[in-house]
């Protein structure tokens, strides 16, 4: 594939930022978006714009079926076996809690435990802590190795007959590491533990495929996909949407409303209450099909290419840190500088148009694990190049300079 | 924008040596700040004896260049002085970063005036503004006893 090709799709690379040609290693926080998906939003609220399922007007009827045609694009996209099991959210962010309050209610009491790891992004940990709080739950942490992986022994060894759910990250947006998510699942399943994968940085860097990875829930973040913000997706079993209670009440949701009671929906507008982010959700398609026709493959094997270069490359660099080695890592280098502290070093790469991010990338758990209150991120997507990894190295040492290292 | 007016030398100095960084036996006010952002965090403690005068102050914390040179160069500055006269020194100091294009109290000496100035860079960085405040907001918690932990963000 050619990437600079790919380049061009992105009208952010088009102009200058700040007057310096755009680095950005920014994608573990947020993908740039192609055209493709700017043009859509702008075409279906100029063109197309209707409310989905619920008049019967021309536009209200097309309008729902593009909304439901990224369903079954994300479907086939991660080998669901069902349309239905495509349930769209704000974000990922919103599909975790969807599925800490819906399995919460029904099936944590007071003592039971919920697995997650000491890599979890917060949003895969305060949606539990909400039900530690309100059911006197627990939560324990499966702990990282020395080389910032969290190893499928290191699940099984905090497994009680009081785990009843486990929920993990495909892979880690601070050191990289890609969890072994299908023998995590099979390993549960054989004690009868659903398990929920935050698929954050999983799914735009990585192939998916449900029926062969097994989980019983897949939490995806749309804007990290090249897609617009606002738009998530949870991918859960069928069995478990038709067992777990609805999440928000509102419109769309319902079947019957009586004074004396309430019916609920069918599959899957029982959990997409309310006018949904329907612009998002149809432009969300456009992503899809972009990372179809590059491939995820391509994706992978380029972004793994940057990867190992960058590694190499700043691994030369005398006072750079790099944080974890695990042996499966996606695309994400995080750093630190002996005597510079990341927010500093964020602020002198971006005077360079260097972009990435710096803190504790809503990982506390893991910094204070790794006695680091916080690092430096560079993380990288289907746009990026060697040329930009090498400005990233001159950013540092530019940095190293400032601070007379 | 330009990094050399964030980063002047004054700044690198006391980010790499702070002043008046550990805690002391005697202190009778202390407060807590953090910025939940990135992490940072700082403890500043001082002896207020009984005219109402800064006997000794010290902090304890972690954070950027930015953030601990302010809180080196704002503990050396309020050391010695009455508490109004803190206070003032506070506001006009967070009301420089703000908008202000000078410190205009008369309390602080003008060399030390060129010193706080030094932080005056931060305006251009909108992010960082909150790495310079952050240990002045603390202090005032810590002057009027408040149990609220500062934060950056609400």
């Amino acid at each position: 594939m050619n990437i600079s090709d790919i380049r061009k799709e992105f009208p952010i690379f088009d102009d200058k930022i700040q007057n310096n040609d755009l680095v950005y290693l920014d994608s573990a926080n947020s993908s740039q978006k192609p055209r493709v998906v700017v043009d859509r939003i702008y075409d279906f609220y100029t063109k197309e714009f209707s409310n989905v399922g619920r008049s019967v007007h021309y536009l209200a009827v097309a309008a729902t079926n593009l909304y439901e045609q990224t369903r079954v694009s994300v479907q086939k996209y991660i080998n669901a076996k069902d349309k239905d099991e495509i349930v769209f959210t704000k974000g990922a962010t919103e599909a975790i809690n969807l599925v800490a309050n819906t399995f919460g209610q029904k099936y944590l009491s007071e003592g039971d435990e919920v697995l997650l790891t000491e890599l979890e992004h917060h949003s895969n940990y305060v949606p539990w802590h909400f039900l530690r709080k309100a059911k006197n739950i627990k939560i324990e942490f499966a702990e990282i190795n020395n080389d910032g992986e969290v190893t499928l022994e290191a699940i099984e060894k905090k497994i009680t007959n009081k785990t009843k759910i486990i929920s993990v990250s495909h892979l880690s947006n601070v050191t990289g590491a890609i969890l072994p998510i299908k023998q995590i699942v099979q390993l549960a399943h054989s004690k009868n533990i659903p398990v929920l994968i935050d698929g954050c940085q999983g799914a735009p860097h990585l192939k998916l495929d449900m029926q062969d990875i097994d989980c019983d829930f897949y939490a995806i973040s749309g804007h990290k996909m090249y897609g617009p913000t606002g738009i998530g997706v949870l991918y859960a079993k069928k069995k478990w949407l038709e067992d777990l209670p609805p999440y928000q009440g509102g419109g769309g949701m319902i079947n019957e409303v009586k004074k004396e009671g309430i019916t609920y929906g069918e599959l899957p507008n029982k959990y997409e209450a309310g006018t949904m982010a329907t612009a998002q959700v149809i432009a969300f398609n456009e992503s899809i099909k972009f990372m179809e026709k590059i491939g995820i493959q391509n994706i992978e094997k380029h972004e793994k290419e940057l990867l190992d270069y960058g590694l190499e490359k700043l691994r030369k660099n005398n006072s750079v840190n790099i944080i974890g080695n695990p042996k499966e890592k996606g695309g994400v280098i995080s750093f630190t500088i002996e005597g510079v502290h990341p927010h500093d070093i964020a602020t002198i790469l971006d005077e360079d148009g260097v972009a990435i991010r710096a803190g504790h990338h809503c990982c506390q758990i893991l910094h204070d694990k790794l006695n680091l209150p916080a690092t430096a991120r560079a993380s990288f997507g289907v746009y990026n190049t060697k040329d930009d990894v090498d400005k990233l190295d001159e950013a540092i040492n530019k940095c190293k300079k400032i601070f007379n290292l | 924008m330009d990094l050399k007016d964030l980063y002047q030398e004054i700044i690198l100095d006391h980010g790499k040596n702070p002043r008046n960084l550990g805690k002391f036996d005697n202190y009778n006010k202390d407060a807590k700040g953090n910025n939940p952002l990135c992490g940072d965090n700082v403890h500043v403690y001082l002896r207020l004896n009984e005219n109402k005068k800064v006997e000794d102050i010290a902090f304890e914390g972690h954070g950027c260049a930015i953030s601990m040179a302010s809180a080196s160069i704002m503990t050396d500055m309020v050391r010695g002085k009455e508490e109004k006269e803190v206070k003032e020194i506070v506001t006009d100091f967070l009301g420089m970063i703000k908008d202000k294009d000078s410190l205009e109290n008369n309390i602080l000496k003008d060399d030390e005036k060129t010193k706080l100035m030094s932080l005056s860079g931060v305006k251009q960085y909108p992010m960082r503004v909150k790495c310079a405040t952050l240990s002045w907001h603390t202090l005032t918690s810590a002057l009027d006893n408040s149990d609220q932990i500062v934060k950056t963000e609400e």
